[in-house]
């Protein structure tokens, strides 16, 4: 069973999906995500724990190579396509507060 | 413009037309109708016509540019070209140019093929019908009032116009296979990890693989063979040679085994003349000396809600990139986090969202394994059936698509309903085996319906002369 999805659950995960969802987006999203879980929650309802889970179709093998200095991005082509550079280094706002 | 991607390479390689010509002949044709179908993002008008120049150069010299030399190819818009704008058809891309090009639009520049244009995708790749795009939808070429299928809708629609001969797109979930199958053309899903995805913007990464469309079985084979192969720069490509497909194309179906998936044809919402085509076309093989019969695939039902958790899921993590740091659209806050969820909101679309949010919930703490997990354990289960059924079959069919091309606006309210258009498509994506669709005949409406030929990993050749076979028999 899938179990109902609240308000406070769009905006828990709105908060982990940084999304600033608007009010319009809140409303819509928790009707709609319980109807697509409703759904979904028929293979959540399967007995099949004895089953071992697929997380990709290929059996995937770590890939190597040798740790060798070879051309890579060009950086001033790279910042050239970010919102805000400086010194050669994105530029982003403050992420912690004030030295107290 | 009817000819084939392999006519046009024949003639520019033996110098009886210029690429040049060829070109802009389809610019033409572009500037002539995609106002009004919309299929292409950006069309790349001085970076073909320079490419085609650089064909010309080639063969004047007496070299040969390869076997696409000359041949127009519209590209999905998820593929990073270099200094190119890729949109993705999001905001959030609005005007990004990648610093790197994708490998198979490398191999294709190699071969001699001339990248055309970027075409109109439903953004990041989520939807059924092309109406997701930031950029405003693609129309069906055989009736505008209709979708051309998605997420590949501009590709499959460019290839239908005869805007290009070839295009690439990314299927997911089916976004190649029912835009051609929508659009009366062939579309290819190769088996996962066939084809390099360096440079094609992630969606859902266990599940995403490029393919070809193409209006004959032959030239998506020719494209398949140019791009496929491994590639040092993704983890996930096999270390397989590209296989020889247009080799064994005429090869027939004399002595194959072929089944119908019971589940993915008589499922609710497929309409009855999509269902006779597909019995039609199994009449084709049979007279071509294959033995048909029906097989059960029973997991394949649990396919869409496997797929709508575990696909959400992978792009919620994917598109986390997209916080105004480092290329796109940024929104300004009073912090970094702030920023980051201004810029998301206002920079990605309403589907998208809905995604990002169900994926969310699905991986949240103490949810996991009631969804993704489980989810991941009915992969097994598709994976485990098919295997099964390939035990006593070379090859599956069943319908692409469970209707022909639907009315713009249709199923835009009601996502579960466009979800349901990709039911015969997701499996083969979970399982990660290969899959194709290919025109045969139209329904009472005139418009085309595509018959899928599913094939296990790396079946490519057994898929490609059971479709060519269908291909020679549709009405």
């Amino acid at each position: 069973m899938a179990p109902k999805i609240t308000r406070a659950d769009v905006e828990h995960v709105a908060q982990l999906a940084r999304l600033a969802l608007t009010e319009d987006e809140i409303a819509a999203l928790t009707g709609e995500l319980g109807v697509i879980l409703e759904y979904a929650a028929e293979v959540s309802a399967l007995e099949i724990d004895d089953v071992p889970p697929t997380a990709h179709p290929l059996p995937l093998v770590n890939v190597l190579r040798a740790d060798e200095v070879r051309p890579v991005l060009d950086r001033d082509e790279v910042l050239e396509q970010a919102p805000a550079a400086e010194d050669g280094r994105f530029r982003v706002p403050r992420i912690m507060g004030e030295a107290p | 413009m009817t000819d084939t991607a392999l006519e046009l390479a024949a003639d520019v390689r033996a110098g009886r037309r210029s690429a040049r010509e060829v070109v802009d002949e389809h610019l033409a044709a572009i500037d002539a109708r995609d106002a009004e179908l919309h299929a292409f993002n950006h069309v790349m008008v001085d970076g073909a016509r320079a490419a085609a120049d650089a064909v010309d150069v080639s063969v004047a010299q007496g070299d040969d540019p390869g076997a696409l030399a000359g041949v127009p190819i519209a590209l999905k818009d998820n593929l990073c070209t270099r200094a190119v704008p890729t949109t993705c058809s999001s905001r959030i891309l609005d005007g990004w140019r990648p610093p790197y090009t994708a490998t198979v639009v490398d191999r294709i520049a190699a071969a001699g093929g001339i990248p055309i244009g970027k075409t109109n995708l439903d953004e990041f790749a989520m939807g059924s019908s092309t109406e997701n795009s930031a950029f405003g939808p693609t129309r069906n070429p055989h009736d505008p009032t209709r979708v051309p299928g998605g997420s590949s809708g501009g590709s499959a629609a460019a290839v239908a116009a005869g805007f290009a001969p070839l295009a690439l797109g990314s299927d997911t979930g089916g976004s190649v296979r029912q835009p051609a199958a929508l659009c009366g053309v062939v579309g290819v899903k190769p088996t996962y990890g066939a084809v390099s995805r360096y440079g094609l913007i992630a969606f859902a990464s266990s599940l995403d693989q490029i393919g070809p469309i193409a209006t004959t079985v032959t030239d998506a084979a020719l494209l398949l063979e140019i791009v496929a192969g491994h590639d040092p720069l993704d983890s996930t490509a096999i270390a397989e040679p590209a296989p020889r497909l247009r080799d064994v194309l005429d090869e027939g179906v004399a002595g194959l085994r072929i089944g119908i998936v019971e589940e993915l044809t008589d499922a609710e919402g497929i309409r009855p003349e999509v269902v006779a085509a597909v019995e039609d076309a199994a009449r084709a093989l049979e007279k071509g000396g294959a033995t048909v019969d029906r097989v059960a695939v029973p997991s394949a039902t649990y396919g869409l809600s496997a797929y709508y958790l575990i696909a959400p899921a992978e792009a919620s993590s994917n598109l986390a990139r997209y916080d105004g740091v480092r290329y796109g659209l940024r929104v300004e806050g009073d912090d970094a986090a702030a920023m980051n969820a201004k810029t998301r909101d206002a920079g990605f679309g309403a589907e998208v969202k809905r995604r990002i949010m169900l994926g969310t919930y699905a991986l949240s703490a103490g949810y996991y394994d009631a969804y993704y997990g489980q989810a991941q354990r009915v992969r097994t289960l598709i994976i485990r059936d098919f295997n099964r059924a390939y035990d006593t079959f070379d090859a599956l069919v069943s319908p692409t698509s469970p209707t022909t091309a639907f009315e713009l606006g249709a199923k835009t309210t009601d996502p579960l309903a466009m979800y349901l258009s990709d039911v015969c498509t997701i499996p083969s994506n979970l399982a990660g085996h290969a899959a194709m669709s290919v025109p045969y005949g139209a329904g009472a409406d005139g418009l085309p319906i595509g018959v899928q030929v599913l094939a296990p990993a790396l079946g490519e050749p057994v898929m490609f002369r059971v479709a060519k076979v269908i291909e020679d028999a549709s009405p």
